[in-house]
């Protein structure tokens, strides 16, 4: 790794952006500013992170229905995703969204889905008008072990790799879709395996160390900007809070002790004791961040609760282009 | 002036348009050194090479989310479907996608992309190979849906879909593709959402869609050796829906018909009949009738084929019943 001490910082600072933010998400959603669902990223911010830290603004993102930690990873402020979720006119879609519907064209954030699989489809698409325009940009796609079993994976990726598209595939194996898990849904779980069948480039990664994200991340988006293909990024990872908030955390598919374990292997605790560890940043440079954050996510907070809704009078608009 | 076919007329507004735009591309089976299954793109291949002439495996649903994809950056997508059958395995892509994105990226994002193909009852194609589906599109908001009826139509509607950013349902009737009609050599376009009157009349109106207009007119002209005068409304696009004509139309008439192939429930002439219904009514001195295809599969053996699609003789009924009221 070569990286700049700003560069692990940053890496530092917006994971804790993640965190911070859906962890306010959460106690929103207890105090029932939310009105409709939310589906925390927490536990599984080293991926977004080290994945968009190598991508512009111009680069794509499509997502799926946990797909705040991309929203903000691709560079939407806090205060527009807690706004979006408050279905508040300052969110990232005008409130018309909501935590599944994120959009922010502007940083090349092109939307989350509230169904599973058409980010797949439509990062290929991305790959495809970069092939055509010749911009040297990337189309990228995070989905989890769920959409793995969906045909737009099988259709997707084959389209991909028989183009040589410049798209990445993000799969991130939190081992359960909703509550099913991946063991049971799919005989073959290595995906890296299933990406080289399509003769395209897999690689798996640790999913919750983000210098090892970054890295395999950054192979693939040079390989894909230099026309030599897709890759698939298998991301082993895990989410530690309810699959959407307002379920049970456990439920009858997961114990405490499994929880109990991936949380000793949180991304962003063992990444802060690497710095630290490896004298790349002291304890008062994390703490400034950690305040620095804590500060704009309450910034944030505010911004969002005190936004005003939308007008129901501009309810029809945007259906078409004009 | 010049004659094309139907075909030949959206090929020229293609060409023109890809001439024109270099973020224009077209996707489908065998659109390449194949021209077309239906010759939609005969030529082009040689002028524009793989990259904008994209055969594609048979992923009905891959393609167009992945032109979903593209048309949200930066490039103009035509999907060449063949048959609009084909695209139902995209449904999901094409109503939760394709038609909601403007709206949820608040018009941030836009949707330049052009679904094109065939649809319609003929030649024994049987039941995977003759629907129109056009009302299930017409129900969701975010798509313009085009029936063109005639060569000078299509390529006018064609050019006015690739100029647009929305996305557009273009769909050929297979009866139709072979007709020709004086086609100008200057560049025109025709907006969306502008009926054509196509017969003028004053004793009842009658509006007919896709391959419907033609066995109209053949109607209207064998009433006018009975001296009965029959207005015909051709819709051209059905999303947006000129109602206003059709209601001026009633306003002298007093009377309404709607033809169509395909089925009565929830079907476009519901739509206008309710419209003309609730904004009409003093107009009316009979009630509004529908003559659709039988509610049904489509047949494949030749007479149960035509057993379900209105025929002339049909058509020329339904008129006097409706002039008998």
């Amino acid at each position: 790794m070569n990286l700049t001490q700003k560069e692990y910082l940053a890496l530092y600072r917006q994971m804790l952006v993640i965190r911070r933010t859906e962890e306010q998400l959460a106690k929103a959603h207890q105090a029932g500013l939310i009105p409709g669902a939310c589906h925390t990223y927490i536990g599984q911010e080293a991926i977004a992170t080290g994945v968009c830290a190598n991508l512009t603004a111009q680069d794509a993102v499509f997502s799926t229905h946990r797909g705040h930690g991309h929203a903000l990873a691709k560079g939407v402020p806090p205060r527009e995703v807690m706004a979006e979720l408050f279905g508040r006119v300052t969110g990232c879609s005008r409130g018309r969204g909501g935590s599944m519907h994120l959009f922010a064209p502007e940083v090349g954030m092109m939307g989350t889905s509230g169904i599973v699989g058409p980010c797949i489809l439509q990062a290929t698409g991305a790959g495809y008008s970069s092939r055509l325009l010749n911009n040297g940009t990337v189309g990228v796609a995070f989905f989890g072990d769920g959409a793995s079993n969906n045909g737009a994976f099988h259709e997707g990726l084959n389209l991909a790799a028989i183009w040589d598209l410049p798209v990445i595939f993000v799969f991130e194996n939190n081992m359960y879709a909703t509550e099913v898990p991946f063991s049971y849904a799919t005989r073959n779980t290595d995906m890296a395996e299933r990406a080289r069948t399509y003769g395209m480039n897999g690689v798996s990664v640790d999913g919750n160390d983000v210098l090892a994200v970054y890295e395999a991340a950054a192979a693939g988006v040079r390989r894909a900007r230099a026309g030599e293909g897709p890759t698939l990024l298998d991301c082993k990872t895990y989410r530690t809070r309810a699959h959407s908030e307002g379920m049970p955390s456990l439920g009858s598919y997961r114990t405490q002790e499994e929880v109990d374990a991936w949380k000793s292997r949180d991304p962003i605790m063992t990444y802060r004791a690497r710095l630290l560890h490896e004298g790349i940043a002291s304890e008062s440079d994390c703490e400034a961040i950690d305040m620095e954050v804590q500060a704009l996510i309450d910034e944030s907070f505010e911004f969002a609760k005190n936004s005003p809704y939308p007008n129901p009078a501009t309810v029809a608009e945007h259906i078409f282009s004009s | 002036m010049r004659e094309l076919t139907f075909t030949a007329a959206a090929r020229e507004a293609l060409a023109e348009e890809m001439a024109r735009d270099p973020s224009i591309f077209v996707v489908g089976e065998g659109v390449g050194a194949r021209g077309g299954n239906f010759n939609t793109t005969t030529g082009l291949y040689e002028l524009y090479g793989p990259m904008r002439l994209r055969d594609t495996p048979i992923v009905e649903r891959g393609f167009i989310g992945m032109c979903t994809g593209a048309a949200m950056t930066g490039t103009r997508p035509v999907v060449d479907f063949m048959f609009v059958d084909f695209i139902l395995d995209a449904m999901g892509e094409l109503i939760n996608q394709v038609a909601k994105i403007q709206y949820m990226s608040s018009g941030r994002l836009k949707m330049p992309l052009v679904l094109r193909g065939s649809i319609g009852i003929s030649g024994a194609s049987a039941t995977h190979h003759s629907g129109s589906y056009f009302p299930m599109f017409v129900n969701i908001p975010g798509f313009r849906v085009v029936v063109p009826t005639n060569a000078y139509d299509a390529k006018g509607l064609f050019k006015t879909a690739l100029r647009g950013d929305d996305p557009v349902i273009f769909l050929e009737h297979k009866a139709l593709l072979n007709a020709k009609a004086q086609v100008p050599e200057e560049e025109y376009f025709i907006p969306f959402g502008q009926a054509a009157i196509v017969r003028e009349g004053t004793q009842a109106t009658a509006v007919a869609v896709g391959s419907m207009v033609r066995r109209t007119l053949e109607a209207c002209e064998a009433l006018a050796g009975e001296g009965i005068s029959i207005e015909v409304i051709d819709p051209r696009t059905l999303a947006p829906l000129d109602i206003a004509t059709i209601l001026q139309s009633v306003h002298k008439t007093g009377r309404l018909l709607i033809v169509d192939e395909t089925f009565a429930p929830c079907g476009i002439g519901a739509e206008i009949a309710a419209q003309v219904a609730a904004h009409g009514f003093d107009d009316l001195d009979a009630p509004i009738q529908r003559l659709n295809g039988v509610y049904t599969p489509t047949p494949y053996s030749p007479p149960l084929e035509a057993a379900v699609v209105p025929n002339t003789t049909q058509i020329v009924q339904a008129i006097r019943d409706l002039l008998a009221e």
